[in-house]
């Protein structure tokens, strides 16, 4: 019954979102005055070819902070709903699980651990050129974060847990996060507004380029990639080691 | 061609319209959390569409101005910087989205959100 | 000299990057800082932010700031970056989100089981969210601090993982109110690709020199938004989230949500309205205001009703928070100046009285670890002084005249009347009596002992503890909190400035063109002065008619027995009729997601009718 008055509903919804949509521009007409400005802008003014993370990290950097802090957020979050309960119990030997995922081929390891170092190269890469080139911090960290799970795959949680020691994470995670908001306020300590350029511009192209947007895209890069390597920490943790007290591991 | 043109200059908002319905739809008939956060992106990701159509122009280029000089024609930046933002959003909620369902399952066992009626007033 | 003036220049984005600043810290160090650090860094923290949402708010009086993040001033009517812009009621919401996390933060010194730093760490960030919310004067940006606010409250929400039932409605609250934040969001798209703009003031006014007429686009952007901004705000149908979320999350936590959050998804329907709508749809108000009084009316309503079938405290507060919201959402409906001044020290006084409310219900959670009304019968016999605070925050909900809520509300009522919408004034009666009475009945079962003593039938609901500590005594810290807070709300209608000033923040805040020049071009236009409205007898006569309903109702609901046999198969029809309602709150996503379409469809429908 419910889904009679949902599918009416949802027909009307639509209907009213495509009479919205018709009063837009047709695609690929876009004539506002923002986008243009900040291209325009973005090179003479800030010295950054790549428009994007300019406004990412400097025109609209007050958002980027508010985001990277969501991430933040949900990355304790995670870390608080997955925590060991006191009632459960954490696997001696994981591996031995008969339940567990079976261990990697020698093809797998060889595959995995040769990616290592390239995905860390390229993850630098993206991060440190991204106002030059697309990429930026949240790019290259999140391709930053991907070495560590290829230490995974390539064996055992043991090695993945050695790489990645919870403590450093952590921390590493909050300083790119709280960093974010202490260059902010650097602006203020500096008699500027809130999160303005206080660095040198440097040269058009090369890679100590635009200031501030650098030394933020480098810190949003430790942030993505610390993020996502503890919230990976803390699924595999939970599917792998922790196991009900009562149930047989 | 004009037909074709037509089509070109719609087709975005179309598919972003039909994605939300479709998002909205699998959340309301799911019958397993996981499948419900998989279509909570779905609906999510129709934003992005319909955000990144209201930018594009044609025949423009990537507001990159490494390799072209500024002021060449190129698309709205703007827009694709909200969609960053908001691709982060919709992964940070996702992911605990799937950590609580991760939970649930652990405690009561099933996904089923009509086996999971508990919570009644 | 100059040094001061700097200083205040810059106090605009402290309050909200202090706390994000210090969540960062505090997480850094999660399991080697001591208990003792924690808390009082996160409670200096909130304490700061009192201090500088205060200033702010003063400031804001003189001249509503208008602070661009990054130095990016516009230029030629276009806003290059973001720009923080506080009037009286932001700064207010936030200094009211500062003060009540100042009192959770209390509240849960020292007993409260927390793990490692995380509680506090998510509270700042939930603050900061808040206060971005309020401040911030860029579309995308309140989006951003609406999703941060939103994370930070999942998580919170979900604190309890030893029981499914947190995780549920954690999971409930966190699907609804993505699907409204995105749906917001799809407006804001919506009006990008109209005006080209993501900052508020300049997106009004391009709409408003679009033309006269408001095209299907406008209708659809701003349904959209305020549908989304009304799914945090938990409006009818939209509000099924709410009594889920509440119900398992943490006393502190639920003081927030009833407290502040909920009422800032009012704020940003109503922000977005004045600075973005306002001059388009100002021409056909009228049938504006039937539909948004609608949605209104029905929340009163359902609110109230359902608050009175509760049996579980922190689902009863829940439900009377559905209601007060009604309440508030008929002063936003009336889309006056005087009205909305009624509403923001309506929002202030519930904020506390509720806020109190969960800390009581915090207290007996700890005392005797249940929140069951018909659990704890009689079991605070023990506790009068709690007992006599509790009861007279009842009355406060119920609207006792003089103090805070009968404050608010006979200014509502004064106001509608002078619209035409004079009767709201009865509902909204009818809505405080029936939480007030709820909230009486409860106060007098569990503290006097009174009532009926029922079996407590079906299953038992075991209710896990949240603190440590002996069960004897109630810290000083839980029920000091609880007092403060029922004091600051009978103060609210006591202090003759908060009144003016009430009035002139909201003649702020409907300024529309003022708004717009102020962050768009450099010279402002003068403040427009403002309205009048005393207080008649007959508000007062209404008052008081309504403590009399809640009280007549709270004894009607305790003596059951002993009514005559007309009134009791009365009573058991209504109860029978009120079945279908309370099986509608099912606990299913699928059911509230359904209601939300079901919502946002009638909304858009009827727009569409009356703008034809």
């Amino acid at each position: 019954m419910r889904l009679i008055l949902f599918a009416v509903s949802l027909a009307g919804f639509a209907a009213f979102f495509a009479a919205g949509a018709r009063g837009l521009r047709p695609v690929g007409h876009y004539a506002g005055p923002y986008g243009d400005v900040l291209n325009a802008i973005s090179v003479p003014e800030r010295h950054a070819t790549d428009v994007v993370t300019a406004i990412n990290f400097d025109f609209r950097g007050f958002d980027t902070l508010g985001e990277e802090f969501i991430l933040f957020g949900s990355v304790m979050g995670v870390l608080l709903i997955l925590r060991q309960q006191h009632d459960e119990l954490r696997k001696e030997n994981p591996e031995e699980d008969p339940n567990g995922p079976p261990a990697a081929s020698d093809a797998m390891r060889a595959f995995t651990l040769a990616l290592v170092g390239p995905m860390v190269i390229f993850g630098l890469y993206i991060v440190f050129h991204g106002q030059l080139t697309p990429g930026g911090g949240f790019q290259g960290g999140l391709i930053l974060a991907t070495a560590p799970l290829m230490v995974y795959l390539s064996g055992k949680l043991d090695e993945f847990k050695a790489v990645t020691s919870p403590r450093l994470v952590e921390i590493a995670e909050a300083t790119g996060a709280g960093g974010f908001a202490l260059v902010g306020l650097a602006g203020l300590a500096a008699g500027k507004n809130f999160l303005e350029n206080i660095l040198p511009l440097g040269k058009t192209g090369s890679v100590f380029s635009s200031g501030t947007i650098f030394l933020i895209s480098v810190l949003t890069g430790i942030e993505v990639a610390a993020g996502i390597v503890l919230a990976m920490q803390s699924f595999l943790e939970h599917a792998l080691e922790i196991m009900q007290r009562g149930r047989n591991g | 061609m004009s037909g074709l043109e037509w089509l070109m200059g719609w087709m975005g908002y179309a598919v972003a319209i039909w994605v939300f319905a479709a998002g909205l739809y699998g959340i309301v008939t799911s019958r397993n959390w996981m499948h419900l956060a998989i279509c909570l992106a779905v609906m999510q990701s129709s934003t992005y569409v319909l955000l990144l159509s209201i930018g594009y122009r044609t025949g423009g280029a990537a507001p990159v101005f490494a390799d072209i000089p500024v002021g060449a024609r190129a698309v709205d930046p703007v827009v694709q910087a909200l969609t960053l933002t908001d691709i982060v959003v919709e992964a940070t909620v996702l992911a605990l989205v799937v950590v609580l369902a991760v939970q649930i399952h652990k405690h009561s066992g099933t996904l089923d959100p009509d086996k999971l009626r508990e919570l009644e007033g | 000299m100059g040094r001061a003036v700097t200083l205040t220049h810059q106090i605009p984005p402290l309050p909200i990057a202090f706390p994000l600043l210090v969540a960062a810290f505090l997480a850094a160090g999660r399991d080697f800082w001591p208990r003792r650090l924690t808390e009082s860094l996160a409670l200096g923290t909130s304490i700061l932010n009192v201090i500088l949402t205060a200033r702010l708010l003063e400031l804001s009086f003189a001249q509503p700031i208008v602070y661009w993040m990054g130095g990016w001033r516009p230029r030629g009517g276009v806003a290059l970056g973001i720009s923080l812009t506080i009037d009286p009621v932001g700064a207010g919401a936030a200094l009211l989100a500062s003060l009540l996390v100042v009192a959770a933060f209390v509240f849960s010194f020292k007993y409260f089981e927390s793990v490692g730093t995380l509680f506090h760490v998510l509270m700042l960030v939930f603050l900061a969210g808040m206060c971005g919310f309020s401040l911030s004067g860029d579309m995308f940006n309140l989006f951003v601090w609406f999703e941060l606010m939103g994370a930070a409250a999942y998580a919170l929400c979900g604190y309890k993982t030893e029981d499914p039932k947190p995780l549920q409605g954690a999971l409930n609250f966190a699907v609804t109110n993505t699907v409204g934040a995105f749906l917001a969001l799809t407006g804001v798209a919506l009006l990008y690709g109209r005006t080209g703009a993501l900052n508020m003031a300049q997106i009004g006014r391009a709409m408003s020199s679009a033309g006269h007429s408001p095209d299907a686009l406008a209708l659809t952007a701003f349904a959209f938004i305020t549908c989304g901004f009304l799914v945090k705000a938990a409006v009818a149908p939209f509000h099924f989230w709410l009594d889920d979320a509440h119900a398992v999350a943490p006393t502190p936590v639920c003081m927030l949500f009833s407290g502040v959050m909920v009422e800032l998804g009012l704020y940003g329907a109503l922000r977005v309205y004045w600075t973005v709508f306002a001059g388009l749809l100002g021409s056909h108000q009228a049938p504006l205001r039937g539909i948004l009084m609608g949605f209104a009316l029905l929340t009163a309503i359902v609110g109230g009703v359902m608050c009175f079938a509760q049996r579980n405290l922190k689902r009863l507060l829940a439900f009377s928070t559905v209601s007060h919201v009604g309440i508030m959402m008929m002063g936003v409906a009336l889309l006056k100046a005087s009205a909305l001044g009624a509403i923001a020290i309506y929002v202030l006084a519930h904020g506390a009285v509720k806020a109190a409310l969960f800390c009581y219900s915090g207290i007996l959670l700890h005392r005797f670890s249940a929140v069951d009304e018909m659990e704890l019968h009689g079991h605070g016999r023990a506790m009068p002084a709690t007992g006599a605070l509790f009861g007279f925050s009842a009355l406060l909900l119920a609207s006792l005249p003089p103090f805070g809520l009968f404050t608010g509300e006979a200014l509502l009522g004064e106001t509608a009347k002078r619209s035409g919408y004079g009767w709201i004034a009865l509902v909204a009666s009818l809505a405080a009596a029936l939480t007030g009475g709820a909230v009486l009945r409860v106060g007098a079962r569990v503290f006097l002992g009174w009532g009926d003593k029922r079996k407590v039938e079906g299953k038992k609901i075991k209710e896990e503890r949240e603190t440590s500590g002996g069960q004897t005594r109630t810290p000083a810290v839980m029920s000091g909190t609880a007092a403060v807070l029922v004091f600051a709300a009978l103060a609210i209608g006591f202090v003759p400035q908060l009144k003016v000033g009430a009035r002139k923040a909201a003649v702020d805040m409907t300024d529309t063109a003022g708004y717009q020049s102020r962050v768009l071009d450099r010279t402002p236009l003068p403040p427009p002065a403002p309205v009048r409205t005393p207080v008649e007898a007959g508000e007062f006569a209404r008052g008081l008619a309504t403590v009399l309903a809640a009280v007549a109702l709270a004894a009607a609901a305790l003596f059951q027995r002993r009514l005559p046999r007309a009134a009791r198969a009365a009573s058991r029809s209504l109860s029978a009729g009120i079945e279908p309602l309370r099986k509608l709150h099912s606990g299913h996503i699928g059911d509230y997601i359904a209601w939300l379409t079901v919502g946002v469809a009638a909304m858009g429908g009827l727009l569409t009718l009356a703008f034809r």
